[in-house]
């Protein structure tokens, strides 16, 4: 790991992931062994567009066999991020390392390695899906297999219809389709369920999880929080051009943020008594009668402590419920701002 | 599809069989192209057998077919080059085309090859149809065709240049208006169905230098009068190639 700290990461958020998510299949037997080295370094990248600074100092690390979404508000420098490391711009200052190579310098070799998703567009308006497919397959050395890689993807309904006819939906996922039939090991996918319908995304993260599962990188833009958290092992909150945090969605929920226990009983308890029962630093709230709220460091023993509170005192804590911070909190936390969703 | 579907295993075809089929994708999307067919074969065809057959424009001495072949088959090399490649390439460029390309593993360069050769085959299917239409309507071509072919690649050379460099400067819009504009002007200003006689000399004299006096007469020279290689016109067209090919070399914009 190239833990190296040196992003602007403060206080309890690790610039760099280092522990496995867990509660799905291990799939590191599958892998190559290359898996946790880091394909992507981006090193202090600034980039300008005339007067307007995109991005300010960014890092971000990218481990092999992952999938790393770069999470941000619009505006934040995600695509230009992205943008440098796949070779279409060049940095004003900073370095930047995809697959050990220069995306401008050594681009010839680097591309035939990559797939890319643009955000919108890149294909011939008078193109039909599988014809556009099939072209960029042959552009490839060992291409998928094309027909199964329609039908993965619901493309075969698309039929004759050229590409400036087909629903925004359809030219999404034939964008991601383009972006993984040549068999790259990194993909980079800006905002690639933007526009969905929750059945297309769902589709969309299922593949994205197959690519993992089978060695590929991915590397994906999103302001989507959900989609951060159901698919990333690694987040890159982005703000402003500078990473404000990296890790796995578990650490950056876990650190910094407290997190809230909540149940509702007879109104008018006395919190006094409860307080002087859990440690110091928590607090205690009935915002609304009967709905009490005790914000903390939320561990075992203080939830045990608050049921046994509630049991010497007669109270059936009803709804009892430990909110953990979610990403969202997270990223208002860091970034004073509320991600558009 | 099963697990294992995806294991990376990257890997660029080999740069001849990309150039293939790029161009042999690039031909098809223009052949499908309603607009580009009406410009590409519609117009010079009906101005070939309209212009031949009904006596609009005076066109000197002998046969009109003899005189219109020529300026017809320069026309069918400028719409094909210049104006068809323009608006392709400049919508290509606005819809991120040539970007998403651009991380393929096809090299620029071979895309530009490949681009050059739908043209190059386009005009092959341009120069046969419209050869075919001449000969029913009665022409009678002399001179080298090695002659009429090095004359054909100049004039695709010059106008890709300007097309290129037009593509690749204005936005897809301003392209769209200014490529059918200098159509038109150049098809009545350039020697193709009217005759650079036709105007004032002081005129004439600017209209001799423009790619498409040089083609058309240049054609005309042999195609007509069974002259040697003109190397006027050739010049001319070289000209113009180097100075096209060199600003759109260096003001492209890919994005």
């Amino acid at each position: 790991m190239p833990g190296t700290g040196s992003g602007p990461a403060a206080g309890p958020f690790p610039a760099t992931g280092s522990t496995r998510r867990t509660g799905r299949p291990d799939p590191l037997s599958r892998l190559p062994p290359m898996r946790n080295e880091s394909v992507v370094q981006v090193r202090g990248l600034v980039k300008r567009y005339g007067t307007r600074t995109a991005v300010d100092g960014l890092d971000l690390d990218v481990r092999a066999g992952t999938v790393t979404a770069v999470l941000g508000p619009n505006g934040a420098g995600k695509t230009t991020t992205v943008e440098t490391c796949e070779g279409y711009r060049r940095a004003d200052a900073g370095t930047v390392r995809v697959l050990g190579l220069d995306p401008v310098a050594d681009a010839a070799r680097l591309r035939p390695r990559i797939g890319v998703m643009l955000q919108s567009g890149g294909v011939y308006s008078g193109a039909r899906a599988d014809e556009m497919l099939r072209h960029m397959a042959r552009l490839h050395a060992h291409p998928l297999d094309v027909d199964a890689l329609i039908e993965r993807l619901g493309l075969g309904s698309c039929g004759r219809t050229t590409y400036r006819r087909l629903s925004g939906g359809q030219q999404q996922r034939l964008a991601l389709a383009l972006a993984v039939v040549g068999r790259p090991e990194l993909v980079f996918l800006d905002e690639p369920t933007a526009g969905l319908d929750p059945q297309a995304r769902r589709s969309t993260w299922e593949l994205i999880r197959e690519l993992r599962a089978d060695g590929v990188t991915t590397v994906l833009t999103t302001h989507f929080m959900d989609e951060a958290e159901e698919l990333a092992d690694d987040v890159a909150i982005i703000d402003a051009g500078r990473t404000v945090a990296q890790g796995s969605p578990e650490e950056l929920c876990r650190g910094g943020a407290e997190n809230t226990l909540r149940f509702t009983g007879r109104p008018g308890l006395d919190l006094g008594s409860l307080l002087k029962a859990l440690p110091d630093g928590t607090a205690a709230a009935e915002p609304v009668p009967g709905a009490y709220r005790i914000s903390g460091t939320v561990d075992p023993q203080l939830l045990a402590t608050v049921t046994s509170w509630c049991a010497q005192h007669g109270v059936m804590p009803d709804g009892i419920a430990v909110e953990r911070h979610t990403l969202e909190d997270v990223f208002l936390e860091l970034t004073g701002k509320e991600l558009r969703s | 599809m099963s697990a294992g579907t995806y294991t990376p295993r990257p890997g660029a075809a080999p740069v001849g069989r990309m150039i293939a089929a790029q161009a042999a994708f690039e031909t098809r999307m223009l052949l499908r192209n309603g607009e580009q067919l009406l410009l590409t074969v519609v117009i010079p065809s009906l101005l070939l057998v309209l212009f031949s057959t009904v006596d609009i424009v005076d066109t000197g001495g002998g046969e009109a077919v003899d005189f219109l072949a020529p300026g017809v088959l320069a026309l069918a090399v400028m719409s094909t080059a210049f104006t068809g490649q323009a608006i392709a390439t400049g919508f290509e460029r606005r819809y991120g085309v040539l970007k998403r390309l651009g991380a393929s593993p096809l090299p620029r360069w071979a895309l530009m090859t490949a681009k050059t050769l739908a043209v190059l085959v386009t005009e092959v299917l341009q120069v046969a149809l419209l050869t075919v239409i001449a000969l029913a309507l009665g022409w009678s071509p002399h001179g080298s065709p090695l002659s009429v072919a090095l004359l054909l690649v100049l004039g695709t050379a010059a106008f890709s240049g300007l097309g290129l460099l037009m593509a690749g400067t204005l936005r897809a819009e301003a392209t769209l208006a200014a490529a059918n504009l200098v159509f038109l002007l150049l098809l009545v200003g350039g020697g193709v169905i009217v005759p650079l006689e036709k105007f004032p000399a002081g005129v004439r004299a600017v209209l001799e230098l423009l790619p498409i006096s040089a083609l058309s007469d240049g054609l005309r020279d042999v195609l007509r009068e069974g002259s040697a290689m003109p190397w006027g016109a050739a010049g001319i067209l070289a000209v113009w190639a180097v100075l096209g090919l060199g600003a759109a070399a260096r003001f492209f914009r890919w994005e």
